[in-house]
């Protein structure tokens, strides 16, 4: 186990091993007394007030997430702060390196390309996801006899899995032979490299992002339904055209919904993984080389452990920036038809 | 008599008849609706359609839509150039477990969340809503760093325990918004008949929430179905791949072999719409249920 004496050196590891022991052993003695004392205990717990029992039984129902967010989330938050301040590459025991790995962030030209890669990606992709959504949405509200075919053809390619929509994008958007060039060309249009030229690369992950974006659209679906009908009819006699009634009824309303899909669309975009590994593998020029595959691959394919949680930590820095500016200056604009519930 | 029919009369007539605009507005959502079904089903055609080529015949400009000769022997030999049927075998397992863990935890701690009044509570519930919001990636190398100190590296473990504690927070949240929707008289029923909290939510919450349950529960499946990331840093030998990960190592051995892949991801995708149709209600019910109150 020369493994084991490597981890160890992180102490929040090692404590996390140190505490299963004693929940095993915790585990075995309560389970003990409970055998010996069980009709002692049953009216301990009767005796307890009714809030003090209310309180016991809403712990217990919660204790899986509790325990969950412990082990899966706050532990490796720490090992993550202690990453940051080591050199490691999984193999030879980590080093302690002081500010090494935050003086490598500031100079990271790479770095520096995958935060704009995925910045504009992002910029770009969730405004038009929204819209687009929304616009199909609105189409797959209206009554038609086959409407229910349309809704189950626009949402069909938000269920495609990830990898399998790589391959797939990646044969449309091939120079030579895919069909999005078939189709250009036949217009008289140019033959794009749309894999290969940094300028189109872009275009071509937010086309096949929007293709997708069934999810969101039915979750504006839902929301474009649970509009009181009245309300289209009072503003129709008040004399509000159709635009009007997007603007004034539409809008207001579906605006929880529309904030929740922007959330929603933000995390998404900023977590692009499978389509830049497969499609492009990062390329052309670090061209798509999103900034979640940046950290995968300082971490499993430079083995740069350390430096691998720095952008982890950065990647949450700037999630937390972001929200905090969508919440502060987009949340207030919301409105809630029935505040508190 | 006469009155009353003149009354109704009126309220039916009430709309003016179609204007030139309504008519109009109509043949342009015919036309849009129709125009971007074309657009979000072509790729699908098209996967299908070169799936089933020679590899001769892919390569051909102009393409052509119909394949000649027809090829479905390609699905025969992507599925069986690499094992397949084990990664498939493995996916199963892995969403099997996950499915389990999440229908039953998370409603388990939906319900405290939902039903349980007590100090602390919405403390709990906040980091919920926090989890909600961070990205697994961010967590990635950490975790990995754990998963590895444990010895669970190229196990299904790391995919399948962390489900079993609390199931995720987007299932929590979406079952505490079912759980509230439930009158509670029908739990204070319970509990005056001598039902303990524990089988308020076994006997009474959870067969009343079926519609969630399944949602989650296809959702979940999904995931496990498609996930890359996970299964691609945790599994290390080929027999113990999902199919997501055998799918992506395919494609890098298998570079110009566009037919054979394509052949394998049309495969994969077969089950997702399948379940998608036998499950279609559920789907968009589960959304618009659970939707987005509160």
């Amino acid at each position: 186990m020369v493994a084991a004496g490597i981890f160890l050196e992180f102490p929040a590891v090692s404590i996390l091993i140190r505490v299963r022991g004693q929940l095993e052993n915790m585990a075995l003695e309560t389970k003990t007394i409970a055998n010996a004392k069980g009709f002692w205990l049953t009216r301990q717990y009767n005796r307890l007030s009714l809030k003090q029992r209310r309180t016991i039984m809403g712990y217990v129902f919660i204790m899986p997430f509790i325990l969950g967010f412990l082990f899966w989330w706050l532990a490796p938050a720490v090992v993550a702060g202690q990453l940051t301040v080591h050199r490691w590459n999984l193999i030879s025991p980590p080093r302690f390196a002081g500010a090494f790995n935050f003086n490598r962030l500031l100079n990271d030209a790479i770095l520096a390309q995958s935060l704009k890669v995925t910045i504009v990606f992002s910029a770009i992709s969730v405004p038009l996801g929204l819209v687009f959504a929304f616009f199909l949405a609105n189409l797959i509200n209206a009554k038609f006899r086959f409407i229910a075919v349309f809704r189950t053809i626009y949402f069909l390619p938000s269920i495609v899995p990830a990898v399998a929509n790589a391959i797939l994008w990646a044969w449309l958007f091939n120079t030579e032979f895919g069909l999005i060039n078939y189709v250009i060309r036949a217009f008289g249009g140019p033959k794009i490299g749309w894999l290969q030229d940094p300028n189109w690369v872009m275009l071509a992950f937010v086309i096949l992002t929007v293709w997708g974006v069934g999810g969101s659209m039915i979750i504006f679906l839902a929301g474009l339904q649970g509009i009181p009908q009245i309300f289209y009819e009072a503003a129709e006699i008040d004399g509000a055209g159709r635009w009007q009634r997007l603007l004034y009824v539409t809008l207001p309303m579906m605006s929880p919904i529309i904030f929740f899909n922007l959330v929603i669309g933000f995390i998404n975009s900023f977590q692009v993984f499978v389509s830049a590994l497969l499609i492009t593998n990062g390329g052309p020029q670090n061209a798509t080389l999103f900034l979640v595959l940046y950290i995968f691959r300082t971490a499993f394919q430079s083995q740069k452990m350390g430096y691998a949680a720095v952008l982890s930590w950065l990647l949450f820095a700037i999630l937390m920036v972001l929200s905090f500016i969508v919440f502060r200056y987009i949340g207030s604009r919301v409105y809630y038809e029935n505040p508190g519930d | 008599m006469g009155f009353s029919e003149k009354r109704a009369n009126f309220v039916v007539s009430r709309r003016p008849p179609k204007s030139y605009g309504d008519i109009f507005f109509h043949w342009l959502t015919v036309f849009l609706l129709v125009f971007f079904a074309v657009v979000m089903i072509t790729p699908f055609i098209w996967l299908v359609s070169s799936s089933l080529k020679t590899q001769i015949n892919i390569f051909q400009y102009p393409p052509e839509l119909i394949p000649n000769p027809w090829m479905p022997e390609n699905y025969v030999y992507a599925l069986t150039y690499k094992p397949f049927a084990t990664y498939f075998r493995n996916t199963i397992l892995v969403a099997g477990l996950n499915v389990t863990a999440v229908v039953f935890t998370s409603s388990f701690c939906a319900y405290g969340f939902a039903r349980m009044r007590f100090p602390g509570r919405d403390f709990w519930f906040g980091i919920v809503m926090a989890t909600l919001f961070l990205p697994y990636a961010i967590l990635l190398v950490p975790s990995f760093i754990i998963f590895s100190r444990l010895g669970w590296v190229d196990t299904f473990l790391p995919l399948v325990v962390p489900p079993f504690f609390g199931g995720g927070a987007f299932n929590i949240f979406l079952m505490r918004q079912f759980f509230r929707t439930i009158p509670e008289e029908i739990a204070d029923a319970a509990r005056i008949d001598g039902c303990s909290e524990f089988g308020v939510y076994w006997r009474i919450m959870l067969p009343l929430s079926k519609p969630a349950l399944i949602t989650i529960g296809i959702f979940t499946f999904l995931f496990a179905w498609n996930d890359l990331i996970g299964p691609i840093t945790y599994l290390r030998s080929p027999d113990n791949f999902t199919i997501a990960v055998g799918l992506a190592s395919f494609r890098s051995q298998t570079d110009i072999h566009w037919d054979l892949q394509l052949a394998a991801s049309t495969a994969v995708t077969l089950p997702v719409i399948a379940l998608f149709f036998l499950a279609q209600r559920y789907f968009i019910q589960g959304v618009v249920m659970t939707g987005l109150k509160g």
